[in-house]
């Protein structure tokens, strides 16, 4: 269908405007990876070299996807890898996998992403879900152990931090030589959270420990690769607003939908619930606020869709978390909001110029 | 406005439409020049909306300047008048300023140089004529809307009238890229304007006019309002610059605060809108008694060597325009009025009509162009979008041939301004998909009324022949009748003659 469109558009004659405003996709994808840039150096800084190898190895296999794909379609797979799109997956779902994960973790996922989550569906514009959460979704359920293996920060360069080899050997060897490492795992706010209330123990308990995973807005501390840094992250998806690239609806709708219900059930069971600034920097929020949920092909079309659709993921995420078998739910939060997206863009269309809301035609002022 | 409308507001203020870079000086602030007159000037019949206009001049045949050439035919169409005194060459055909190059009729004429103006009678005050009258002139003198659309002003003048309209917009906008044509008049011709605009009001019969002029005109609106000092009834309305801000119905919005309703007209709600340029041809119709021969026509872009607006005859070639301005290097794409809604030029040896706002020589870098991709759905259209719609969504279910599934998505309320295809980073022709489609439900309404009438010609047919058929049955039966009868009776006669003669 994509072909068909574009080879009739080809075939039409120059037609008006003569003029353009200028954006190109390829430099809309350019900007939001420049955005997502000092969250992932970060990222990189704060848990080595395994964590540099996993995101090369992620968005290298991402681009084998879609070129394989294209390839398998009898279409020229440059041209389309250059638009940038399939780099930028690769590059959100390495940010979402624990950095110590080993490579078949990042390859699946980003041979997933490209080939299921988005070419069978069409390619770029026509998949219905966001094709990194799908990939970390199915890397969630398929792989448990690996996806929830944490690792306590380990910055480039401190003591004990492995070196380039070292790093390799972690990525590609896997569970066995990380199995060495067992002195650096370690457990996220929410993953402790949950399993220590599972075991019944309360907040009051399972946070006073000297072990207990702390808040930490600049990111020092265990978690997916780029998802650590609330700040940074915040910082490139506030950027990303002033450059027009997305609107403040999604992230301050989600942001809030999250805050809004934790502080209520903060302030009823403090001793089951999380407080408010827990929840907003913890996981995936702030990124799939900024990166995930404004993704625009899977979100909808209206400003007041837009901050429908953000309050769900944000809700949603909360409820997950709360009440759902895993402790982090933004993935399935989005994935979930995404399929309702159709719905709402269906049911929340822009007022027509001259008609009401339902399309009649407006009555001339008295 | 209802409570879930306020809501609605506050949540997507509309911000429609776009604020391309509008390339508008130095060409505005060059002074105005005339075109040296060209030897030839090609005159087209059908140079307004509605329909062409009959010629009722030979060839070979000397006319003078201002002198009908063609006058109009029907209820809607428009008088040509002669662009210089010469010698009508040829009735014929010439490429219609429109990207298909097609053929049209027109008037070719060899001027003879003198430039003479016909007699064309004594002025007389306007505001001493009554209203049908003003209107009945303007219709004389052919003007048509400047702004682009060319529909008969006198048409518009009348309706004015009989709408009982009580406000007259006038559109100085100017919002398309590039032109300055209207600046031009507004800054070179604003007591003539202003003097059009009360002669227009004098002929609706409407209270007040309202002048909208973008703020990126200070100029124009300091002439203008210098001009209409002392008209308390005439009001310079400075404007936000914005595309497309000189759409009818957007304009009306801005300065009235109502919206037309769907299906409607402004004048419905008391207000009829004309060009600044279409005061000004009023203005030289009605005190100078002179037709619409000429206009402005602002002649930019990257190629020419010096931009400016120039008073052209209408029929002179755009080769001619050209010539005259110089090109600092061959064109890569040759447009007819502004970058968002013109056409391209299929070549040069086009004439400058009426409606002729702006001859565009684009280089190869303003008239970039990418090959389209597919949407990623960032639904920048949506939000350029200054009617409200959906174009990511339209233009999807017309590249899949569902023309209804458009039209559901409001298809009919596109004023095909080019908002959407402007700002698509995939550079998909939107409003291209948008006229296609348009174009084609159009040819599909014309096929079923086609087809309508077919059926009804064959159903009637079909009648006609069944009625002859039983005609010439009753016919033969009457006659098989009055025949069986006849012999009946000769047999009888026969009978009683043979009886008579046996007995």
């Amino acid at each position: 269908m994509i072909s068909e469109s574009a080879s009739l558009a080809a075939a039409a004659p120059i037609a008006s405007p003569h003029a353009h405003a200028g954006g190109r996709v390829s430099l809309v994808m350019l900007k939001v990876m420049a955005a997502l840039a000092p969250a992932t150096l970060f990222g990189f800084w704060l848990y080595g070299w395994p964590a540099i190898h996993l995101w090369l190895i992620t968005v290298l296999f991402a681009l084998l996807g879609e070129a394989f794909s294209l390839r398998v379609m009898g279409r020229r797979a440059l041209p389309v890898l250059m638009d940038g799109s399939a780099l930028l997956t690769g590059w959100l779902l390495a940010l979402s996998l624990p950095p110590w994960a080993p490579w078949w973790i990042g390859a699946t996922g980003g041979l997933f992403a490209t080939i299921v989550a988005k070419q069978l569906f069409g390619g770029l514009g026509q998949n219905l879900f966001n094709p990194a959460m799908v990939a970390r979704v199915a890397l969630l359920i398929s792989f448990p152990v690996a996806m929830t293996q944490w690792t306590a920060p380990l910055p480039l360069g401190s003591a004990g931090a492995p070196d380039f080899i070292h790093g390799l050997q972690i990525t590609l060897g896997g569970l066995g030589a990380k199995s060495q490492l067992d002195a650096v795992s370690s457990a996220t706010l929410l993953g402790h959270a949950k399993t220590e209330l599972s075991r019944g123990l309360d907040l009051f308990h399972s946070l006073a420990g000297e072990h207990a995973p702390t808040l930490s807005p600049v990111g020092a501390r265990a978690g997916s690769l780029g998802e650590t840094s609330a700040l940074l992250i915040a910082a490139g998806g506030i950027a990303m607003i002033f450059m027009g690239l997305i609107s403040w609806h999604i992230p301050l709708a989600m942001l809030a939908a999250i805050a809004v219900p934790a502080a209520i059930g903060h302030a009823v069971d403090p001793a089951r619930h999380l407080d408010a600034a827990s929840h907003v920097l913890s996981g995936a929020a702030m990124l799939g606020a900024f990166f995930i949920a404004t993704d625009y092909v899977t979100s909808p079309n209206t400003r007041t869709g837009q901050l429908v659709f953000g309050a769900g993921c944000g809700f949603l995420t909360w409820v997950i978390r709360t009440w759902g078998g895993y402790p982090e739910g933004v993935a399935f939060a989005v994935l979930l909001m995404n399929a309702l997206t159709p719905a709402i863009d269906r049911l929340l269309k822009p007022r027509i110029y001259g008609r009401d809301r339902k399309g009649r035609p407006r009555e001339p002022a008295p | 406005m209802g409570l879930i409308e306020k809501f609605f507001a506050l949540l997507e203020p509309q911000h429609w439409g776009v604020h391309p870079d509008d390339h508008k000086r130095p060409a505005a602030d060059a002074p105005l020049r005339s075109l040296p007159l060209p030897e030839r000037l090609y005159i087209p019949l059908q140079q307004h909306i509605g329909a062409a206009a009959r010629p009722i001049v030979l060839v070979g045949q000397s006319v003078l300047k201002g002198q009908l050439l063609a006058e109009a035919q029907g209820a809607t169409s428009a008088a040509i008048h002669a662009s210089t005194s010469g010698t009508v060459a040829a009735i014929g055909d010439v490429t219609a300023p429109h990207p298909s190059g097609l053929p049209f009729a027109a008037i070719t004429l060899a001027a003879d140089g003198d430039d003479r103006w016909a007699d064309t009678g004594t002025a007389v005050d306007p505001f001493a004529l009554p209203p049908p009258e003003v209107a009945r002139r303007v219709a004389a003198a052919g003007v048509v809307g400047l702004g682009g659309a060319t529909f008969p002003s006198a048409l518009k003048l009348g309706l004015g009238l009989k709408a009982e309209i009580h406000t007259l917009i006038i559109n100085g906008g100017e919002c398309e890229p590039y032109l300055s044509c209207d600046d031009r008049l507004m800054r070179d011709f604003a007591t003539e304007t202003v003097d059009g605009i009360r002669i227009m009001l004098h002929a609706t019969g409407a209270k007040q006019a309202l002048v909208g002029i973008e703020d990126n005109k200070p100029e124009a609106i300091a002439a203008m309002t210098a001009a209409a000092q002392g008209y308390s009834e005439i009001a310079i309305r400075p404007v936000p610059a914005r595309y497309p801000m000189g759409s009818e119905k957007h304009l009306f919005s801005e300065l009235t605060g109502t919206e037309v309703p769907a299906d409607g007209r402004t004048t419905d709600l008391g207000a009829l809108v004309h060009n600044v340029g279409t005061a000004w041809a009023v203005h030289e119709a009605l005190r100078n008694n002179r037709p619409l021969v000429e206009r402005i026509v602002t002649v930019n872009g990257g190629a020419v060597a010096r931009p400016g607006n120039i008073r052209v005859p209408v029929g002179a070639l755009v080769e001619d325009v050209l010539a005259f301005v110089g090109l600092r290097e061959e064109p890569a794409r040759l447009v007819m009025g502004g970058p968002m809604m013109g056409s391209l030029l299929p070549h040069r040896r086009v004439p400058v009509v009426k409606g002729s706002s702006g001859i565009l020589a684009l280089t190869a870098v303003e008239a970039a162009g990418f090959d389209p991709g597919p949407c990623i759905r960032c639904s920048s259209c949506v939000r350029a979008c200054p009617v409200g719609l959906l174009p990511l969504e339209m233009s999807a279910r017309i590249a899949n041939g569902d023309l209804d599934g458009a039209v559901a998505f409001g298809l009919k309320d596109c004023i095909a301004c080019g908002c959407c295809s402007f700002v698509c980073p995939s550079r998909i022709p939107l409003v291209h998909y948008f006229n296609h489609a348009k174009g084609e439900l159009a040819a599909q309404g014309r096929a079923q009324l086609r087809n309508e009438a077919a059926k009804r010609l064959v159903a009637a047919r079909a009648e006609r022949l069944e009625r002859d058929a039983r005609e010439k049955a009753e016919v033969a039966a009457r006659r098989k009748a009055e025949r069986a009868a006849a012999k009946a009776a000769e047999a009888a006669r026969s009978a009683a003659a043979s009886s008579e003669a046996t007995t």
